[in-house]
């Protein structure tokens, strides 16, 4: 099988600072991989050189285009990047408002992603906007508010499902459950969980929390200092972690 | 080959990075064999190895040396993803812990397996309608998530959820802890018809009784606790 995404040897640094170092590995479709770290570890470097909002400055990001099979999406043009982007990448922000447009209608968050694609019947774009709203629990009738009218759940709900319309076959989500009360986490997980089964998504998620990873993730990579320094299943990493830095991460977690 | 379940010369080291390094070693030259439709109890005092063991044999715990061949596949040294095709279709666990996503029902818990190896929505609802018909979860209770549930209640949406799937080869950690005559009964029924179909079985079991009856041999696990400490 051909891995839909496969990273080689990703290096960032900002001046003398390492972002991220020397970063590989492969994501095959239907995987959920998480990447955990503290603050600073290179995570979020790591994910936007991955998703092309950052040039990276040694390595490759090759994806199983629908079209031409493997391409390397760093080297790629621009516009073909930005159709990838578009088409069969999405990326879910940490804070709402940076993925969403705040001064239109929730329905026109996720119609004009749908029209950013080439759809142009406006009955059928709302119909696909009111289904997807539907299936992220945002009623019908909140359709034509617009987002600022929107709880912090709310809003990071209808970002997924702006994200989701297109048919993507990858996920990028940077801290997705961040900054939400628990409750509201735990539902967003749990929709996240059946969407990614149902659509058969790959999804990379960076996080700090190791519950979130653990019940999202099939996989996991640790960073610190960016660097990787562990990977393997999930649960493995979290029940029987090798590496000293991720045995105290493990370990310092708050027992609920 | 009759063996479903194959480990070989398997050793286990916990390294304690964060207290002065120390390193612990608590398995060595681990051997077990489990044929389909068999059933091999794990004995051993408290802190043997017998929990490690079986989370090493679900690649739950990383082996240090020593092969764990389950169908076919070396958990030992195997990739993650095919020891998540191994977990998907192969091999079941049921653990003493139940955990799963806050919200979801505990229908919708116990079916989940059946759905992750393609089995049409309708026939996967009404196998885990079945199973928690016959370990007596209240029908009232399906709808509401098992976070809330009992100790026992939890124990039984478990075993539910690990007997759903038809696995080639099934881990139990103290399956009938925790239950009533009955409800031990109906897990012990269970284990019998899984091991009728063809299943390999390895099972901690505290209830001696419970042991003699599923269980075909027993490995103690002293036997692979390193010497001299």
């Amino acid at each position: 099988m051909t891995p839909l995404l496969s990273v080689q040897g990703i290096t960032k640094t900002y001046g003398a600072h390492i972002g991220c170092a020397d970063v590989s590995f492969d994501l095959y479709p239907g995987e959920v991989m998480g990447i955990v770290g503290e603050s600073g570890s290179g995570k979020s470097t790591l994910l936007n050189c991955m998703a092309g909002h950052l040039v990276p400055d040694a390595g490759q990001v090759v994806f199983d285009t629908r079209s031409d099979g493997p391409r390397d999406t760093v080297t790629m043009s621009e516009p073909e990047r930005r159709m990838l982007a578009r088409t069969d990448w999405a990326f879910v922000h940490q804070h709402a408002r940076d993925g969403l447009r705040m001064n239109i209608s929730a329905g026109g968050n996720v119609g004009e992603r749908l029209m950013a694609v080439g759809a142009r019947h406006y009955g059928q774009i709302r119909e696909v906007a009111a289904d997807w709203l539907d299936r992220v629990e945002i009623h019908e009738d909140r359709m034509d508010d617009r987002p600022t009218a929107f709880s912090g759940g709310m809003q990071q709900r209808l970002q997924i499902a702006r994200n989701l319309v297109t048919g993507p076959r990858l996920v990028f989500m940077d801290e997705p459950t961040g900054g939400l009360d628990v409750s509201v986490q735990a539902r967003l997980l749990d929709l996240l969980r059946g969407l990614v089964r149902k659509m058969g998504l790959s999804a990379i998620i960076v996080t700090h929390d190791l519950a979130v990873v653990r019940l999202l993730a099939d996989r996991l990579m640790v960073m610190k200092d960016g660097h990787v320094i562990e990977t393997g299943l999930t649960d493995q990493v979290l029940d029987d972690p090798q590496h000293a830095y991720t045995q105290l991460l493990v370990s310092s977690v708050l027992q609920v | 080959m009759n063996a479903m379940i194959e480990i070989a010369g398997v050793a286990k080291t916990f390294t304690l990075h964060n207290q002065g390094s120390a390193v612990i070693r608590v398995m060595e030259g681990a051997n077990l064999t489990v044929n389909r439709g068999e059933c091999v109890a794990l004995v051993g005092a408290s802190g043997a190895g017998k929990s490690t063991l079986m989370r090493m044999i679900y690649g739950n715990y990383l082996t240090a040396s020593g092969s764990i061949v389950v169908g076919g596949v070396n958990v030992a040294r195997a990739e993650p993803r095919d020891i998540l095709a191994l977990r998907r279709d192969t091999l079941g666990y049921v653990s003493q812990f139940l955990r799963v996503v806050p919200r979801v029902a505990t229908l919708d818990v116990v079916a989940e397996p059946l759905l992750s190896v393609g089995v049409d929505p309708e026939i996967a609802k009404s196998k885990a309608q079945a199973l928690l018909q016959r370990l007596r979860i209240p029908q009232r209770l399906w709808g509401l998530s098992p976070t809330t549930f009992s100790g026992g209640e939890q124990q039984r949406v478990n075993i539910a959820r690990g007997f759903a799937h038809g696995y080639p080869a099934l881990l139990l950690d103290e399956p009938t802890a925790s239950l009533d005559a009955e409800n031990r009964e109906t897990v012990l029924t269970l284990i019998e018809e899984a091991k009728a179909r063809g299943a390999a079985i390895i099972g901690i079991f505290h209830d001696e009784a419970a042991r003699d009856r599923v269980c075909d041999h027993a490995i103690d696990v002293t036997a692979f606790v390193p010497e001299a400490q």
